[in-house]
């Protein structure tokens, strides 16, 4: 293996930054935020707050922190890209690290959906007598039936709901134990129906706006995008709406057994994505319209924010099918 | 944007404001022996406990408190960032590249990490002690029956998976999209596919682990059923998503110490690597099987028949890249022109204790044969033999390996025999003794045991407080090189060093390669 010193042909620099401070003031927020948040849950049991002295504002100034330093962070990279200082292999960097995170997030709702199978599949039916000749339905959990949805846990089953500190199996206020397609009354007042048809169309809608801007069309890109937050809006107020059907209505909670437990955090966490995608959707609409950045062949930004938001769209067809209709 | 032919800044803004991949190296390097010793420290309050039977020093509590933080700041504090270290200190040197794809948020990967482990350690002064329940963390343990301190715990897992997640995609992406002109994948050295395999794994597993986190941090503060029973879940749950993670784990932190020692045996055997190509694909093979084969830590746990025969086999498999790996280590020594400096002798070591250690865990697959073994010394001795003997001993041979490289300095080469000697005796008169308590059937984790493990115990113990105090000749010796260390000029340092960060200048400037070398076309990996 030689080394000579010729420099290769159509060689780039490839820019290393200057010593930059944005890292440590990054982990100063993120730090706080986290150490707030813990201050915060110390003091609380089953999501009431407390006496809980300063963690919210520690908590609160961490995140703020937190943000504005990304905010920054993400300033000084568009802002190098517009003086030019990306060569072609730096942009390709960027386009790995977003490829790459994405699919951190997709291992991340792998664990959540594989302990959707797993309750479903092998937990489930063996609290209710599977396996092991049906001992521990017959010792620990008599009488326990096991569906999905459920329609009582364990310990509803063998009675006194509560002397388990974790498993706070609230009653539920009606008949509705799920949000299912099975337990809705009408299809048209399926929330999750009209979610569905929303997401997809702002995949398309996304789509339409990258073709624009691959045309230089900035009116038309500026247009399809709008639509397309306006729809993310949308969804993530529809989803809230559904909380609250659920809370309100069904008294179906986080502390509901295993059903609230895996439908809350699928579907929280998301719907947390979804927020965080028109998000950056919203930010590349205010740079187009504002700033006037990104032109056919360079807006980086825009598309990995476009990813992103398929990404999400991609999750929300796996929650739809395992969540709410099988 | 300005001059980059400048050298690093002055005082502590160097150090907090780099973008230099040497510099965060040096950060990783340091700050992993520092946790080591926070571990180590851990680790001889521990074996003073169980110097002799009954109880002698420490509370119960505590003693468990001991055993879970020793287990974590030593994967996640020590083994983990020393090979980041090394990672990023390397990697843009022996592929061509001026730095690591993304600096700044290499620089962010290592800061967080300082104050994250700082809030675990934290939780030992807070109400109720530290995190009692082991490394692994199994539920209820850590969740129903846990200090409060486990949401600090929860949230410094969640801080180190940001790191591990930001540092491995910096790694992939540096190596699909650095490389020097000519440097093909299949012309990198093996300690650079390590990586890159293991940064794969490392994106894959990390956030299932911050899932299995984040599900304990529900259960625990929202109420929610995943790991209890009673309201539908199943603690069993947590074991699965837990070893899902954690066997990967496992060859995050082994696979780029095989490549350490698949740079330094060739060196000092003088001859190219044996069997370069089947060293890629099974490393490839190693890492494929671990995401199968989890359940092999969960046969006791009530799995159904069919369950614990696929993961016996699976894990079973595992067996034949690793004996390929072996194979082409002892083959690449095999009429070598050998030499027996410090470095190789931890990386012989290594190659024969790691070799104990898989045998072991080849024991520890058989499935009807693990209900003995289960939970006792046993696997205790088996994965200290790939921990320490493994990955600590190619770390070690690594940094004295490369020591010269970097400082432009040449270590103590009669205290670095003395050190490894010592440290090979002291680790074996650890170790060796507990696969006999083990299998004589000692638990682990407890802090008294029956009066017939006595003898062993106490030569654990002593070989223990050995291992412990090598490793200050080891620090002794580091610091002396690079203050007063003999100065080395020759760019190759080691004669039969190969690879691209040997044609440096020795000590390297702060930026190298800021104009990537072109490779030739070679006939075979040199």
């Amino acid at each position: 293996m030689a080394a000579t010193e010729h420099a290769p042909a159509g060689y780039e620099k490839y820019h290393v930054p200057d010593s930059s401070s944005l890292a440590v003031r990054a982990t100063v927020g993120l730090i706080l935020t986290v150490f707030g948040a813990g201050l915060l849950l110390n003091d609380m049991t089953f999501g009431e707050a407390h006496e809980s002295g300063n963690a919210k504002w520690v908590l609160a100034a961490g995140l703020a922190f937190f943000i504005y330093t990304l905010a920054s962070w993400f300033r000084t990279t568009i802002r190098e890209n517009m003086q030019g200082m990306n060569s072609a292999q730096l942009n390709h960097s960027y386009v790995l690290g977003m490829f790459w995170f994405i699919f951190s997030e997709v291992m991340f709702f792998f664990a959540f959906f594989g302990t959707l199978f797993y309750v479903r599949q092998l937990a489930g039916p063996w609290l209710a007598g599977e396996g092991e000749g049906g001992r521990m339905n017959g010792l620990l959990w008599p009488g326990f039936e096991f569906s999905w949805p459920p329609t009582i846990t364990p310990q509803e089953a063998v009675g006194g709901t509560d002397i388990q500190p974790i498993a706070n199996n609230g009653a539920f206020l009606t008949q509705e134990r799920s949000m299912s397609f099975a337990d809705a009354h009408h299809w048209y007042q399926w929330l999750p129906m009209w979610n569905t048809i929303i997401l997809l169309s702002s995949s398309f809608t996304v789509h339409i706006a990258h073709t624009a801007l691959l045309k230089d069309q900035r009116s038309k890109f500026n247009l399809w995008l709008g639509i397309t937050v306006a729809l993310g809006i949308i969804f993530v107020g529809l989803q809230a709406a559904e909380y609250y059907e659920a809370y309100a209505l069904y008294g179906l909670t986080l502390n509901s057994g295993i059903y609230g437990s895996t439908f809350f955090m699928l579907t929280g966490f998301h719907g947390f994505h979804v927020f965080m995608g028109m998000t950056m959707l919203l930010i590349q609409l205010l740079r187009s319209v504002r700033g006037h950045h990104f032109t056919a062949s360079d807006h980086f930004g825009f598309e990995a924010s476009s990813w992103y938001w398929h990404f999400v769209d991609v999750v929300w067809v796996f929650l739809f099918l395992f969540v709410y209709i099988l | 944007m300005g001059d980059h032919h400048h050298g690093p800044a002055k005082g502590l803004s160097r150090w907090l404001f780099t973008t230099n991949h040497k510099d965060i190296g040096t950060m990783y390097l340091w700050f992993s022996f520092a946790m080591f010793i926070l571990g180590g420290t851990f680790a001889m309050i521990i074996r003073a406990e169980l110097f002799q039977p009954g109880m002698q020093l420490v509370e119960p509590g505590f003693f468990n408190q001991m055993t879970t933080l020793h287990g974590l700041v030593m994967v996640f504090g020590a083994i983990m960032p020393s090979f980041v270290g090394l990672a990023n200190w390397l990697i843009p040197m022996m592929i061509g590249a001026p730095d690591m794809a993304l600096p700044r948020m290499n620089n962010w990967s290592f800061w967080i990490l300082p104050p994250g482990f700082l809030m675990l350690a934290s939780t030992l002064f807070m109400e109720g002690g530290a995190p009692a329940f082991g490394w692994t963390f199994y539920a209820p343990l850590s969740t129903t029956y846990a200090a409060p301190s486990v949401t600090f715990f929860i949230f410094s897992i969640h801080v180190l998976g940001v790191s591990s997640i930001m540092g491995s995609i910096n790694i992939i992406a540096t190596i699909m999209n650095m490389r020097a002109p000519g440097m093909t994948y299949m012309k990198m050295p093996l300690f650079v596919w390590t990586w890159f395999i293991t940064a794969f794994l490392l994106v894959a597993v990390m956030p299932v682990l911050a899932g299995a986190v984040t599900m304990m941090l529900m259960d625990i503060h929202f109420g929610t059923s995943f790991f209890s029973a009673a309201g539908g879940g199943d603690p069993v749950l947590f074991q699965h998503i837990f070893w899902f993670f954690g066997h990967p784990e496992v060859y995050i932190i082994i696979l780029p110490a095989f490549g350490v020692v698949s740079q330094v045996i060739p060196a000092f055997s003088r001859k190219p690597l044996f069997g370069y190509a089947s060293m890629v694909y099974a490393t490839a093979a190693i890492a494929i099987l671990s995401f199968v084969v989890w359940a092999h830590h969960m046969y006791t746990v009530g799995m159904p028949v069919a369950g614990e025969l696929f993961f016996m086999y699976a894990t079973m498999l595992i067996a034949v890249p690793t004996g390929v790996k072996v194979f082409n280590w002892v083959s690449t020594m095999w009429r070598g022109a050998l030499s027996f400096e410090t470095p190789m002798l931890f990386s012989i070591g290594f190659l024969v204790l790691f070799t104990i250690g898989g045998f072991t865990g080849l024991m520890l697959s058989i499935a009807p044969a693990d209900f003995q073994y289960h939970d006792t010394y046993f696997v205790v001795a088996h994965f200290h033999y790939v921990m320490v003997a493994g990955a600590v001993f190619s770390m070690t041979s690594a940094v004295y390996f490369w020591l010269p490289k970097w400082t432009g300095r040449m270590y103590n080469e009669t205290m670095g025999k003395v050190h490894f000697w010592i440290s090979f005796v002291g680790f074996n008169v650890t170790f060796f003794p507990q696969h006999f308590v083990g299998l004589a059937g000692m638990p682990r984790r407890v802090p008294d045991y029956a009066l017939q493990f006595a003898d062993f115990n106490m030569m654990s113990s002593i070989g223990a407080f050995v291992y412990g105090a090598s490793q200050i000749l080891f620090l002794y010796n580091v610091i002396a090189t690079i203050v007063a260390g003999e100065r080395v000029s020759d760019e190759q340092v080691w004669d039969g060093a190969e690879g691209l960060e040997w044609t440096l200048p020795t000590p390297p400037p702060y930026h190298t390669f800021e104009v990537p070398p072109q490779i030739e076309a070679s006939p075979a990996h040199g």
